[in-house]
């Protein structure tokens, strides 16, 4: 999930590249064909895509901080049940990502090492704290929600180890989705108080996953090129007005007021949002969100503790496979 | 010490007794042990598979797709290997 608002475009080296290579390329991704990684490809479309890729795994990977925060103080067993579980699933998100981002070249190590250099984003939704029990529903509803409708036409994007993972994630997401909305429709049924947490994060979520989308269409100037390749098929504000069109009834359903005040159905049924505050967004994206402190602490802490664990099961395997050579020359 | 590169292994996946194993996916594991609990984890969450093989990602030996006319090129030409190349009479009907 989680990369459209990171994209950026690569500069358009394909002069230097063979013509005629460039444009049987091109025709490939016309005739929807996939490319796939020992395939010819464009040196800009290789590196768009490592970058699209790896972000969208490094955003899984933090997404697991603000709802792993709440497993211990789960209300139910149930409900800690299943937020263990796609907390599980995010980890195995980000992992079918960082295996697809590789395809292309780079070594999940060098990936995982320009995240935590602070060199690689990741989605600037998982830098907003999970004050309360109504977030991790929000989170589900919302967040996963936005994600849904992002990877769902990455399904049939034309890199194929890219696709696939995403038909993976896509199957996995809809539990994510439905679990966030059974917690917050058991929140609107509750005491007034538990209501009113539930809008309380409302409130809080709403703006920030509108956002998730990326900057609107008349200002994004990467978007062409993704296009163009059938990396992207929608744009940001296609598919922010499709989300808060799924969404404004939901929200009616359990009772919550949607905090924009401006926003108006117009005559062909879409709900009209008003203006988004991208000076809120610029800001997480350059690390003054509410988290971003706490959240690159969190993975650069459980990276190095978890660094003997890598060593011993090298030393491990190469112990093992030594063994194994010198029984062999027995 | 400086650990290096975890090695790469393809999953593959039999979904149901009768059916092939085919390829889910890859992973990183140190060793075949742990590429094989790693599948089980990362590719079999939700009872996807009955079955699991681990194949280290180096020892697969792949076609060349930009030779791939050269190479599949003999079956193309050959319309004589499919059963629709022959002419049965109608009133012997379905053969």
């Amino acid at each position: 999930m989680y990369t459209q608002a990171l994209n950026m475009a690569e500069t358009d080296d394909r002069g230097l590249e063979d013509a005629t290579k460039a444009a049987q390329f091109q025709a490939r991704i016309d005739a929807e064909e996939r490319i796939e990684p020992n395939d010819w490809m464009p040196a800009a479309y290789r590196k768009t895509l490592t970058r699209q890729i790896s972000q969208h795994a490094h955003s899984e990977i933090v997404g697991m901080l603000p709802e792993g925060n709440w497993i211990t103080r789960a209300p139910t067993l149930r409900r800690k049940a299943a937020l263990l579980a796609k907390v599980q699933d995010e980890c195995g998100h980000g992992l079918y990502l960082y295996a697809a981002a590789e395809t292309l070249g780079s070594s999940r190590e060098e990936l995982v090492d320009a995240m935590l250099a602070g060199k690689a984003k990741y989605s600037s939704i998982f830098n907003y704290p999970t004050l309360t029990w109504a977030d991790i529903g929000t989170i589900g509803w919302l967040v996963d929600g936005a994600a849904i409708m992002n990877q769902i036409p990455l399904c049939r994007c034309s890199y194929g180890p890219y696709a696939r993972a995403m038909i993976r994630v896509c199957k996995e997401e809809s539990f994510h989705q439905r679990q966030g909305y059974e917690i917050m429709v058991t929140l609107c049924r509750g005491s007034g108080e538990q209501k009113a947490m539930a809008q309380d994060a409302l409130n809080r979520w709403w703006w920030p996953v509108l956002m998730m989308f990326g900057p609107p269409d008349a200002t994004s100037q990467h978007s062409d090129t993704s296009t163009k390749w059938k990396i992207k098929r929608f744009s940001n504000d296609e598919l922010r007005q499709k989300f808060v069109d799924a969404t404004v009834p939901q929200a009616q359903y359990l009772g919550l007021t949607i905090p924009d005040p401006g926003m108006v159905q117009d005559a062909e049924g879409h709900w009209r949002y008003s203006e988004i505050d991208w000076t809120e967004f610029k800001q997480v994206l350059a690390g003054n969100g509410p988290c971003n402190r706490d959240r690159m602490a969190a993975r650069r802490k459980a990276h190095e503790e978890g660094a003997w664990v890598r060593e011993a099961a090298a030393t491990y395997a190469a112990k093992r496979a030594q063994r194994q050579t010198a029984q062999a020359a027995e | 010490m400086a650990t290096p590169n975890t090695p790469l292994w393809e999953v593959f996946i039999r979904s149901r007794n009768g059916l092939a194993h085919k390829h889910v996916g890859s992973l990183h594991a140190s060793d075949a042990t742990m590429a094989l609990q790693a599948a089980r984890d990362i590719y079999t969450r939700r009872g996807e598979g009955l079955s699991i093989w681990v194949v280290p990602s180096t020892a697969i030996t792949a076609s060349d797709p930009a030779e791939k006319g050269m190479m599949f090129e003999p079956a193309e030409s050959k319309i004589y290997r499919h059963p629709t190349f022959y002419e049965v009479p109608d009133e012997v009907g379905h053969m």
